[in-house]
């Protein structure tokens, strides 16, 4: 009696195998938050059977780290995480088995087993491809012209901390823009720089109605394809876990 | 393009979804749900459309909805039918209000974005009045008339169900029907009925349907009774209107659980919601006869869940939905049969999975500790709740919680000897008979509490949390009759404990204090005893802007008051006639024509032995008492021991599954 509370029976088994995980957010599951799908990731996680690894303690938490989710809203075909398992297991199979254990549009799209070096590092860069529906193209590669063209271009946000005024322009890397007239349409790729805090698309859209007067007439729908190492010479992003399945594959 | 229904309003809905605050709530595509196709009963040959098409709602916002066992137990039990569909639509925030109605969008199901009105039945599951306004707001958008005399062929069926059901009354003008007690069996009833009436081309249209339904005795439509009313403004008498309408409405009940054992695949919502776990009714109705419980008696008598049923139920539902965490619900978990077996068996599966139990429901005199390490053996331990009810020996007879204060005592002693280190007390204010005395007893317990505590833990830190509330008298209780006590009289009193409990220095950082004000209490008081007149307050409200009235923020007693001196105007009756008036024996109450089998006159002697102080015992385990639902509904108490116990299992999350090996 009196005495400080420890948590009974054995310490957790401990974390044998780490793996990297890409996954896509599509369709409606789009408007699910980075906190949704933790969630939804842990459940899956129990439901597919994987072998996971618990923190310590009164309230032991399966092992899983987030890197750089996308707003709420955008989709994405290149969102990553990691996970810690106290078995060996096969990576092939559990993107199979947590895949068919998730909803359909928060599909898993590649595992491999994590090789040194931190995940968040090599996250430098992403590709968006933003959609607009309503929009000529011309009207739009106008004001990514505009845009591009300045020195800087100021946008504020409001943060938990409260209202921050940050640059865009530098961040964005490239931007080019095609499309159709008829019907209307118009897509808009662009290249933008992981900065703090993080120039997200729809802080550039911010900027295009600030620096060109753009306002479409519906929100565009926004897709991450790819976030990895900004390769500078070949002016591109490039895989993340490349340097995983390198060592995988030998 | 013309509306086809059953079409998806999808495209339309995801422009408006940029703009809302959690639009994942309003996307459906959760884990295990289903979404059927249109036409899936088919058509005759002259090609009558055979389906029968369910929207569920909960009319409360979708992180209080989604978790309803009820809701979730009526979608799969409709699914399951070959010729019927069920979808699921809660009630939209207002920012969501806003643009459906500026964007012309009606209300739609969240699973396949289909129109509430496309629906053959619109069905509403009510587990508190304070619901009301948002039916009346999704009534509006799914653009069905409010008015269940204003609509006709191409609406659909309006009905409610949930324990608020068992008083129809006040929302008798907005329903076409209400379906009382046990809804898994009754639904499929309806859902026969309505397939027999398209089957035959829906001759007689909507008043056919609705007759044929009424003719059962266990479908009560409104529109069949007439209410007249004495000069003095109490009820004379409420008689059916046609021919081959029972008088009396019966309460439906399903006699074993295990042959219900639903949900089989639980919602998992990607959406946080208020429960993020599985549950599982262990079992139904209680027969502890808390004079304050409108569950308890309205869903007598007492059928248990097997063991093994449970063990079943809990193995398939975490397999299929992935939960962490298993509820076991009833009104008082603890009184199982076999609930030390249950526990022991259920946390000896799953040993080692981080996979926690936890009872909601755990009366004083049920507990002990060795039901609660098994909760937290696999688990987190969380605090212990009890709920005495009333502060004082005397009123806790009143109401026949059958608690004394020396098994409150032993059982936190316990606990906290134990390692617990927080204890949640319920209590209630206002109930009859009571003084300020009985409340202000609240504070000398808490003050045992945790004197008795820091002596049998040896610390300073225990807690010790007083949750209170204003009671409100429910129909269908010993209790129906009693005078509410009012707004003001029970902050006042409220007042009086909160001086109490912090008065002290001793104890006053070591007990925290909650309490609910007494107006909202005041609504649901006018809204759970209410009758026919009632329903133009609920409508003035929800004209007058009333919406989520459950909610704090949303919740406003002025509105309430100024709508009911409009509603009530020239009717002689007023809020606290509904409210703070004591009714006699002799006086037709608005729901005495539906059965919930309790004998009227076993109700109230039952009250008159509450004033007199006198205690009933539980007819588990002592001769019945004749409360009257037994023979009434011809029930009979569905009670183990089964003597059987919870074979070990190769569970999911406690290992590898067989082939995710390297």
């Amino acid at each position: 009696m009196g005495r400080q509370r420890t948590p009974e029976g054995p310490p957790p088994a401990p974390a044998v195998q780490k793996l990297r995980i890409r996954y896509a957010k599509r369709g409606r599951l789009r408007f699910s938050s980075t906190r949704d799908f933790s969630r939804a990731l842990e459940r899956a996680l129990r439901r597919a059977g994987v072998p996971m690894a618990y923190s310590a303690g009164f309230h032991p938490h399966p092992k899983i780290s987030y890197a750089n989710g996308a707003q709420t809203g955008a989709a994405s075909e290149a969102e990553y995480f990691e996970i810690s398992t106290t078995v060996r297991v096969d990576p092939d199979k559990v993107r199979a088995a947590l895949d068919a254990a998730l909803p359909d549009g928060l599909d898993i799209v590649e595992v491999v087993e994590a090789q040194p070096g931190a995940l968040a590092d090599r996250l430098q860069a992403s590709t968006w491809r933003v959609e607009f529906r309503t929009e000529e193209p011309g009207v739009v590669a106008a004001a990514v012209e505009a845009l591009m063209s300045a020195e800087r271009a100021e946008v504020t946000r409001t943060f938990k901390s409260g209202p921050k005024t940050f640059d865009v322009r530098a961040a964005v890397l490239s931007a080019d823009v095609s499309g159709a007239t008829d019907p209307v349409y118009a897509i808009m790729h662009m290249v933008v720089r992981h900065t703090t805090p993080a120039v997200r698309p729809d802080d550039v859209l911010t900027a295009l109605r600030a620096v060109a007067h753009f306002e479409p007439l519906t929100p565009p729908l926004v897709t991450r394809l790819s976030q990895g190492p900004w390769d500078d010479a070949r002016a591109r992003v490039a895989d993340p876990l490349a340097a995983d399945e390198a060592v995988a594959g030998t | 393009m013309p509306h086809q229904p059953g079409a998806s309003y999808f495209a339309d809905l995801e422009p408006l979804l940029e703009q809302v605050s959690k639009p994942i709530q309003y996307v459906g595509g959760e884990l295990n749900s289903t979404v059927k196709d249109w036409h899936v009963g088919g058509h005759a040959a002259n090609g009558d459309d055979l389906t029968v098409r369910w929207a569920l709602m909960y009319p409360d916002a979708y992180e209080v909805g989604l978790p309803n066992q009820g809701t979730q137990i009526l979608y799969e039990v409709i699914n399951e039918c070959d010729n019927a569909l069920a979808e699921r639509t809660y009630s939209v925030w207002p920012d969501m209000e806003a643009l459906l109605r500026e964007h012309d969008l009606p209300q739609v199901t969240v699973d396949a974005h289909r129109a509430v009105g496309d629906f053959d039945v619109f069905g509403l599951s009510f587990s508190t009045e304070l619901g009301y306004t948002n039916m009346l707001t999704a009534l509006d958008l799914a653009g069905i008339p409010l008015h269940a005399a204003d609509r006709d062929e191409s609406h659909p069926l309006v009905v409610a169900g949930g324990h608020a059901a068992f008083n129809p009354e006040t929302i008798a003008d907005f329903i076409d029907m209400a379906i009382i007690g046990d809804g898994e069996q009754a639904v499929l009833g309806v859902t026969d009925l309505i397939a027999a009436w398209k089957a035959e081309g829906r001759p007689g249209g909507r008043t056919e349907i609705l007759a044929r339904l009424a003719a059962t005795g266990g479908v009560y439509v409104p529109a069949f009774f007439d209410v007249d009313y004495l000069p003095d403004g109490r009820i004379q008498r409420v008689s059916p209107n046609r021919g081959g309408v029972p008088w009396r409405t019966s309460k439906h009940t399903v006699t074993d659980l295990d042959e219900w054992p639903y949900p089989k695949t639980p919602l998992v919502p990607l959406a946080e919601t208020v429960h993020e776990r599985m549950s599982v009714e262990i079992f139904r109705g209680c027969t502890r006869g808390c004079r304050f419980c409108q569950a308890g008696m309205i869903t007598r008598p007492v059928r248990e869940r097997s063991i093994t049923g449970i063990g079943e139920m809990v193995e398939a539902g975490l397999a299929a939905s992935g939960f962490e965490e298993v509820g076991l619900l009833s009104l008082s978990s603890a009184d199982h049969s076999e609930i030390a077996e249950m526990t022991k068996g259920l946390a000896d599966r799953y040993e080692g999975t981080n996979t926690g139990l936890s009872l909601p429901s755990t009366r004083v005199d049920a507990f002990n500790i060795d039901l609660a390490n098994e909760l937290t053996r696999n688990g987190r331990r969380s605090g212990l709740t009890f709920a005495p009810e009333g502060g004082s020996e005397r009123i806790r007879k009143v109401i026949n919680k059958m608690v004394t204060e020396e098994d409150l005592i032993n059982t936190v002693a316990a606990a906290y000897g134990a390692g617990w280190r927080q204890v949640k007390l319920y209590f209630m204010c206002g109930l009859p008979t009571e003084t300020d005395e009985d409340v202000l007893q609240i504070a000398d317990l808490a003050k045992r509490v945790i004197e008795t505590g820091r002596q049998v833990s040896g610390r300073r830190d225990i807690r010790c949390t007083v949750s209170i509330g204003g009671f409100v008298p429910k129909p269908h209780t010993p209790f129906q009759w009693a005078a509410q006590l009012g707004a003001e009289e029970t902050d006042a009193r409220l007042a009086k404990l909160r001086d109490a409990i912090r008065s002290d220095k001793r104890y006053g950082s070591s007990i925290g204090f909650r309490y609910h004000d007494g107006e909202p209490g005041v609504v649901e008081g006018l809204l759970s005893r209410g009758d026919r007149r009632v329903g133009r307050v609920i409508e003035e409200v929800w004209r007058d802007g009333g919406r989520f009235d459950g909610w704090s923020e949303h919740f406003s007693y002025e509105r309430w008051m100024a709508a009911a001196e409009r509603g009530l105007a020239g009717t002689g009756v007023d809020v606290a006639w509904y409210t703070t008036r004591e009714r006699e024996q002799s006086e037709v109450l608005p729901w005495d024509h539906i059965d919930s089998g309790l004998d009227k006159d076993w109700l109230w002697e039952d009250w008159q032995e509450a004033l007199a102080g006198g205690e009933v015992e539980d007819c588990r385990w002592t001769p019945c008492f004749d409360c009257g639902v037994c023979p009434q509904m011809g029930t009979s108490i569905e009670i183990g021991p089964t003597g059987k116990t919870l074979l070990p299992l190769s569970v999911v999350g406690g290992g590898p599954r067989p082939g995710l090996e390297a």
